[in-house]
């Protein structure tokens, strides 16, 4: 792909288009962002920051709107636990 | 770590859509010094987002140019999460920003309404902005099969765009009937600027069945969306999905007019004709004063840019566009609003608020949104009702109009630098 980035979503190697979310990313690896309270899993919903059901660990950090932050190369993105 | 920076500007502006966009570029070009605050990557809000130097839309490329060449400075990733008088503070990613500010300029748009209905939570059931704007940014969908539900034109925008990115749209379900859709149709073909729009959208989709009369009654599957059920005149039909796109027109963003003491009226913020609200110095334009399109924002944009430069001359100018475009928004309203038997969607188990998973069944025993907050969590999650919200007013008629700051969950630290006299007593929601 041209103009394309590898990010790893939840251990799997992705690519997506420059520009992408990690929203998007999620949904390309066929991953899920968070676990709810009763355990069910998420994928993005809104879109547009204000559901929080977007919310990834991104590089080690915690609770990250994933529909709000563009990838960046070698991205390492995993599932939020709340 | 929080670094912190304090500035002071004539105008702070919140929210970089068409609205923001046309007040913060036409206050600058009057000589005042111009702050703009946005909470995406990027500006253009729900409609160019990321679109900047790419448009094929020749508004969107008229204002990114025009905002460029301004000495307009905006900041993006910036939350804007308390505002009071004469000042406001915003966290992005690593730094808290505390502006003070002579004229507030509230453009914080709107967002889709969400209904809950059984299914709703599973993977890969989203808002119908949601997938165009995913879409957007990188979601490769060729191939995909996408059906389409609830009610507004955003849902015939989003199908023409999946279309065009090669996916497969199955159906759109538009709740409204026929004959509402209709009126709604001719009172656009009456205006000649829309006219193209509305041709090419009709030709893009002339493939696509458009269902009236039709709502989503489950979303099915295992572990992700397999397929959707719909009613459909009175019919169950059930339709193989790779995604559900989900959607009931939108509602105003009201929490920052809400917090600061702005009238609301209607369900909308009540503003005179150059856009102030009931707060001198404090004006409203775009979606929270109605629900209207891009262009009225724009419009109502320009005009609260040109009061808060005191160029009334400039102003009066475009209260006749601004005019027209109020025709719109009550033309929307009538053609769209929401059938009763909607409130039979969700069942005793349907989660109606997803952040802390909040059924239907232990909602209804309450009798207003305060009760159910208080003994269910119902909203007091990291959305803070942003979502619920609106699903509890159309299904249970209960409003909610206490604001209490942070508007957002942030950080402590953020939280820490904040003005003494706005910290709440009680600190609810901010489970971030
Ligand atoms: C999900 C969605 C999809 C849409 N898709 C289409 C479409 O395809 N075609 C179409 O014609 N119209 C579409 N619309 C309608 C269109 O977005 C509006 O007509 C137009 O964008 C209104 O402009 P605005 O400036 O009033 O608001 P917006 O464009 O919504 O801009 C408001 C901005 O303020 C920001 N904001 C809000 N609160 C804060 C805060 N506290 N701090 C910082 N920033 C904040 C928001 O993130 C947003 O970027 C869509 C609307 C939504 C909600
Ligand atoms: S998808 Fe809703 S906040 Fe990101």
């Amino acid at each position: 792909m041209p103009d394309s980035i590898v990010v790893w979503v939840a251990g799997k190697n992705v690519e997506v288009p420059k520009g992408a979310t990690v929203a998007a990313a999620v949904f390309v690896a066929g991953a899920f962002c968070r676990t709810s309270p009763s355990g069910q899993p998420r994928t993005p919903f809104c879109g547009m920051g204000i559901c929080f059901e977007c919310r990834t660990v991104i590089n080690g950090e915690p609770h990250r709107r994933s529909c709000q932050v563009l990838c960046e190369p070698g991205m390492v993105i995993t599932p939020d636990e709340c | 770590m929080n670094a912190e920076s304090k500035r002071s500007f004539d105008v702070a502006v919140i929210g970089g859509g068409p609205a923001g966009m046309g007040a913060a570029t036409v206050a600058a070009e009057c000589g005042l010094s111009v702050v703009l605050l946005d909470d995406n990557p990027g500006l253009g809000g729900q409609i160019w987002r990321g679109e900047s130097g790419s448009s094929k839309h020749t508004q969107a490329s008229h204002w990114f140019d025009r905002v460029g060449r301004s000495s307009v400075e905006w900041i993006l990733e910036a939350r804007v999460f308390q505002v009071g008088k004469g000042h406001l503070s915003a966290e992005s990613p690593d730094t808290v920003h505390q502006i003070a500010y002579s004229h507030l300029i509230l453009a914080t748009g709107a967002r889709e309404r969400f209904l809950p209905f059984p299914g709703w939570t599973l993977p890969n059931v989203l808002g119908a902005g949601a997938l165009h704007s995913l879409i957007k940014s990188g979601l490769p969908v060729e191939g995909k099969r996408i059906v389409i539900a609830g009610t507004g034109p955003l849902l015939l925008a989003v199908a023409a765009y999946a279309r065009e990115k090669g996916a497969q749209v199955a159906c759109i379900a538009e709740q409204t009937t026929g004959a509402k859709f209709a009126c709604f149709g001719l009172s656009v073909l009456l205006v000649p600027e829309e006219l193209e729009e509305v041709w090419q959208l009709a030709w893009q989709l002339q493939a696509v069945p458009h269902w009236k009369n039709c709502w989503p009654v489950a979303a099915l599957g295992k572990e992700r969306l397999e397929a959707v059920r719909l009613s459909h005149h009175g019919r169950i039909r059930e339709i193989a999905s790779d995604y559900l796109a989900c959607g009931f027109h939108l509602v105003p963003s009201l929490e920052l007019a809400q917090f600061i003491g702005c009238a609301i009226q209607d369900g909308y913020v009540a503003v005179d004709e150059n856009q102030q609200t009931c707060i001198p110095g404090v004006y409203c334009a775009g979606e929270p004063t109605g629900i209207g399109g891009f262009e009225l924002a724009l419009v109502e944009g320009q005009i609260a840019g040109f009061a808060a430069a005191n160029r009334k001359d400039l102003a009066r100018k475009l209260w006749r566009r601004r005019d027209a475009g109020l025709r719109h928004v009550r033309a929307l309203r009538r053609a769209f609003e929401l059938r009763d038997e909607l409130r039979n969607m969700p069942q005793e188990d349907t989660l109606v608020c997803r952040c802390e998973d909040v059924p239907f069944g232990l909602l209804r025993a309450h009798q207003s949104w305060q009760s159910a907050k208080l003994h269910s969590r119902c909203g007091m999650g990291p959305c803070q009702g942003r979502v619920c919200g609106a699903a509890a007013e159309f299904l249970f008629g209960w409003s909610n109009s206490s604001v209490r700051p942070p508007l957002f969950p942030v950080r402590c630290s953020s939280l820490a630098e904040m003005p003494v006299e706005t910290i709440p007593e009680i600190h609810e929601g901010g489970s971030k």
